[in-house]
């Protein structure tokens, strides 16, 4: 530790390279894996680019996740506090035990084996919205008809939305996402949705079904606030994340012909090659920031309690030191390890369902779009470079009608 | 190989079920890993470190000397 590294000055965020992480990063993780940096607001905290110290952080029991204990990172506030702070039930922002509490009480309806049994619905679901594009004919825009409907769809389904609900409930949730809608109406949007999972909540207390509301409910240990917030946040952590991943990975396999050409000759790479999108791609790439609760040592650095650490998912996730040539897309890769999902206590509570539909998806798109092509020219694509989760605005893609 | 299994500290993500779904399983109620073998046969070494490697939460660790 001979040389301490002058401090960052916020979170790097320009891309050169848009499937890489922002410049200067690479550097920064081969120097100084843990590096000093000055927030936006005047805090002084650190900044984790190494993939084992984001390992480390993550899952230490010396760090939390209280919206009020954060600082952000650039100087844009961060999505996440434009909510209340400690809404009831919104358990991604608790720490143990009353996260523990929480989680708990879902976890049994998120196992690999009852994701299994949720395959066909997701089948379906990818099915319609594809009959739908070809339906249309091209050119289309993949983020309006396909990778934004296709998640929010899943997400009715885990949650046990009725089927006459879903359309409101749909176009409420694109209101709220979708940055142009004036704040108003968004947060008009973003009230019809809480009062909407309370009233299906409430429907379930006659009659509890298998969905997760229904059974939430029947398990009588959330008060109806809580209800809500819970229902919320699957939303919230699954609805954009998900569309995301749909859009930019298209994207990146559009770029990356011959890796799309592997997985339509052969299919069975495609767990591992959403592992690998999940990996290149990052689209976490904004945090996760955690406060610390005690002086802690990280790489040698000390740490003192308050002070913040941002983890960089995309300067983990492309650390030589774990992943060989980080940089390439590379779908033949065994694809463990990367930290998209998070690690330690709240890695993605829903990477179970976004694992089917990330499979199912991309190969609806390699395989039923023959010929599959941007409609534009790629420099064309705009990028999500300054939001909270990265990905692109809008895909025009054109196919062969047959 | 011996598999530690700490079921308190688990956090029911399931990357084990997902990586040896042979040896392990999630509990139908809270998702909490359940172990079929602790001390796995051979053929199976290599996906349990993955598995091991892969669990978020510290519940899974290996005594690599114990046969
Ligand atoms: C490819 C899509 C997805 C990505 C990239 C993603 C990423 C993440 C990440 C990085 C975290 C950890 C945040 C942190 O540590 O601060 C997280 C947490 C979470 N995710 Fe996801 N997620 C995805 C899909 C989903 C889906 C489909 C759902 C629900 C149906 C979901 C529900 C959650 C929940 C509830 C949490 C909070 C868990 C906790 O605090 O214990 N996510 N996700
Ligand atoms: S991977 Fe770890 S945390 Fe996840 S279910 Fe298995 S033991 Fe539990």
């Amino acid at each position: 530790m001979a040389d301490t590294p002058r401090p960052l000055r916020g979170l790097p965020m320009r891309r050169d390279d848009r499937f890489a992480p922002a410049t200067g990063l690479a550097e920064l993780r081969d120097r100084h894996p843990i590096s000093p940096m000055i927030y936006p607001d005047g805090h002084r905290g650190w900044l984790v680019t190494g993939h084992d110290l984001a390992r480390e952080v993550l899952s230490s029991p010396h760090f939390s996740n209280r919206p009020e204990l954060l600082h952000s990172p650039l100087d844009a506030p961060l999505p996440t506090q434009e909510r209340p702070q400690t809404q009831p039930g919104f358990f991604l922002n608790m720490d143990p035990p009353d996260h523990t509490r929480l989680r708990r009480m879902l976890t049994g309806q998120f196992t690999v084996k009852r994701m299994r049994a949720l395959e066909p619905r997701v089948e379906a679901i990818v099915a319609e919205r594809i009959d739908a594009v070809l339906a249309a004919g091209p050119p289309a825009d993949l983020v309006a008809e396909f990778a934004l409907p296709v998640p929010s769809l899943v997400i009715c389904e885990l949650l046990g939305v009725d089927y006459d609900d879903r359309d409101g409930f749909q176009t409420d949730s694109h209101t709220l996402m979708d940055l142009r809608v004036p704040v108003e109406e968004r947060i008009a949007a973003r009230e019809r949705i809480g009062a909407f999972m309370l009233r299906t909540a409430h429907r379930k207390r006659g009659r509890p079904d298998d969905g997760l509301l229904g059974s939430l409910v029947h398990s009588g240990e959330l008060d109806d606030a809580e209800l809500a917030g819970v229902g919320f946040l699957m939303l919230l952590a699954g609805h954009e994340t998900t569309a995301n991943m749909l859009a930019l990975g298209t994207f990146a396999l559009l770029e990356h012909p011959d890796q799309a050409e592997l997985l339509r000759a052969r299919p069975a790479l495609m767990p591992q090659a959403v592992e690998e999108l999940m990996r290149f791609l990052s689209i976490v790439h904004m945090g996760p920031t955690r406060c610390a609760t005690a002086d802690v040592r990280i790489d040698g650095r000390l740490v003192t309690a308050g002070s913040n650490v941002t983890v960089s998912v995309p300067a983990a996730n492309h650390d030589p030191r774990r992943f060989d040539g980080p940089d390439r897309l590379d779908v033949t890769r065994p694809g463990t390890g990367h930290v998209g999902f998070g690690h330690g206590v709240h890695q993605c509570l829903g990477q179970q369902p976004a694992r089917p539909e990330m499979r199912i998806g991309f190969d609806a798109l390699l395989r039923r779009l023959p010929g599959l092509a941007l409609a534009v020219d790629a420099k064309a694509v705009p990028m999500r470079s300054d939001m909270g989760l990265y990905g692109v605005h809008e895909l025009p893609v054109t196919w062969r009608q047959e | 190989m011996r598999i530690r299994v700490d079921r308190q500290m688990c956090v029911s993500a399931g990357m084990c079920a997902l990586t040896v779904p042979e040896l392990f399983d999630q509990d139908d109620v809270d998702g909490r890993v359940l172990v079929s073998d602790v001390t796995p046969a051979e053929e199976y070494h290599d996906r349990v470190e993955r598995a091991v490697d892969s669990c978020p939460s510290g519940a899974l660790r290996l005594d690599r000397a114990t046969v």
